[in-house]
């Protein structure tokens, strides 16, 4: 049902997987990154890949070219080349003077973008002439940190939240590089820059993730005052969805299927909603009930041992949490299956834990969990 | 206490609490104030990767006055010891913490709350157990000079 691994108590900022799922790549709250393999149950260290200066924010792997990029607080991005068994880093001119804090492959492979502090998104592609990776801005109405981006399916569409409470959605067509675009239900007209769509849910705190569905159709936020938002463009591009939960802000979203998806965050537990065509949101279920962790035998050993190193008697004074992850979780990622049809997702977070979700059997174990 | 890793957008290569520099008017939340009474009163302040607490501290009369403010320099002047203690305390408060998103990441964000809580409860204690101290001290001593006479 779950599956828990721990890389020791360090805070895991952000992970990826590869394309067969056999290595990991993450970082552990610093300027390194690790790439595990997996043999058996056991996570053995393969490489370490020590190019940053500062904490990397955000890490993502090409499945289908093997490649790495990542980026950094030390305002610079690295794509990763495996060949002959190392990782060669090749720096990526973002030109930016703030610290990066997101980067995602375009569903092609064939650019990514990289959000940052300096209130502007670079997109970046691989210029052959001058052999390197050479970036263009999304500037305009950005007032703060980009926060989180996504792409849309059709390579073109790149969705952003950023901490003035806003999420928008840009065109990031790039002619050197590939045809015109067709048009989608988010709007014909699709020169770089071009902002396609911006919206608010009325005051709604930082944008802590954004995704957009495997049709590329909805598109869903998370915001900090504990809100979940979807816009359904194909329906009406205007009209936002908005729930307010009585959890603790989320931190990361995913699509498990067209119609549902998993919220993740300060609560330590990964919860699911489902949303119909219209795009309204509905409660399904919290995935890690939180039992009450009780010691069942507790003996005046334990007390005394408790008054001794505590100072207090501690009957129901359990520091534990109730659910897997002991802290916040910081990143959802799909494991097997695509945004489409997911069976299995991973979450990471702040304790340090990498957590395997099965989608399938939590269906079969919780009642009213109906993922469609 | 849901904060994050966030580096500074105004300063390069910066990561600052947000709740103390104050660069960006949108990185903060609205400031929250919980009082009993006039003197009894917390003050929450949070941002993106930061949260401030500052309590006032009931004082009825000048002894306890004195013994607040001599209490908290104490305690102030080991802040580090404390981890989450701010070194001066907000003006009109007695005392602060300054909560970042390290602290959050390093430790159990429900220990804290329960650190808190408990320090607002322990503090009343400490304060009129050490007047009672203070003033039987003074009786003894007043009536050990008087009976020289």
């Amino acid at each position: 049902m779950t599956e828990a691994h721990s890389f020791g108590v360090i805070p895991i900022t952000c992970h990826a997987w590869n394309g067969d799922k056999t290595q990991l790549a993450l970082s552990p709250n610093n300027h390194e990154v690790h790439i595990y393999k997996k043999t058996g149950s056991q996570w053995t260290l393969e490489h370490t890949l020590e190019e940053h200066t500062q904490r990397v924010t955000g890490i993502d792997w090409a499945v289908q070219s093997n490649r790495l990029v990542t980026c950094g607080a030390d305002r610079n991005a690295y794509v990763w080349t495996f060949a002959n068994g190392e990782w060669k880093p090749t720096l990526v001119i973002l030109r930016i003077n703030r610290a990066a804090t997101c980067v995602k492959w375009s569903p092609l492979e064939n650019k990514f973008a990289v959000g940052s502090g300096a209130r502007l998104i670079s997109v970046c592609y691989f210029e052959e002439e001058n052999d390197w990776w050479v970036s263009k801005h999304i500037k305009k109405p950005i007032r703060s940190t980009v926060t989180c981006i996504d792409w849309h399916p059709n390579n073109i569409l790149l969705a952003a939240g950023s901490s003035d409470f806003k999420t928008r959605v840009f065109s990031a067509y790039i002619k050197e590089v590939e045809a015109k675009p067709e048009a989608t239900c988010w709007g014909k007209k699709m020169t770089f820059n071009n902002i396609m769509a911006e919206f608010s849910n009325g005051g709604g705190g930082w944008v802590h993730d954004v995704s957009f569905s495997s049709s590329g159709e909805k598109l869903l936020w998370v915001s900090h005052n504990s809100s979940i938002s979807v816009v359904n463009a194909a329906v009406d591009i205007q009209e936002v969805h908005t729930s307010r939960t009585e959890f603790l802000p989320f931190v990361t979203c995913l699509w498990l299927t067209e119609n549902s998806f998993v919220v993740a965050g300060n609560d330590c537990c990964p919860v699911v909603f489902s949303c119909d065509g219209t795009g309204n949101i509905s409660f399904c279920a919290k995935l890690d009930d939180a039992k009450k962790v009780t010691n069942t035998k507790f003996t005046a050993m334990d007390h005394f041992r408790s008054m001794d190193k505590l100072g207090s008697s501690s009957e129901d004074n359990i520091t534990k949490l109730g659910t897997t992850h002991q802290n916040t979780i910081t990143q959802v990622s799909v494991y097997k299956g695509t945004k489409a049809n997911c069976s299995v997702f991973t979450t990471t977070a702040v304790d340090g834990q990498l957590v395997n979700w099965d989608v399938k059997s939590l269906e079969s174990s919780i009642a009213g969990l109906r993922i469609c | 206490m849901c904060l994050e890793n966030f580096s500074s957008q105004v300063v390069e290569r910066h990561n600052k609490p947000e709740v103390e520099v104050r660069s960006s008017k949108e990185l903060l939340l609205s400031t929250v104030v919980i009082s009993r009474n006039e003197k009894e009163r917390v003050l929450i302040e949070g941002s993106i990767n930061s949260l401030r607490i500052s309590i006032s501290v009931k004082q009825a009369d000048e002894i306890e006055k004195i013994l607040c403010h001599k209490f908290m320099r104490f305690m102030m002047m080991r802040a580090e010891n404390f981890i989450v203690l701010r070194r001066k305390a907000v003006a009109d408060y007695d005392i602060s913490f300054l909560i970042t998103n390290v602290h959050t990441e390093q430790m159990y964000k429900h220990k804290l709350v329960d650190f808190i809580i408990h320090f607002m409860e322990e503090i009343d204690k400490e304060i009129s157990e050490m007047k009672l101290a203070v003033n039987s001290r003074a009786r003894i001593s007043a009536e050990e000079f008087l009976k020289q006479f």
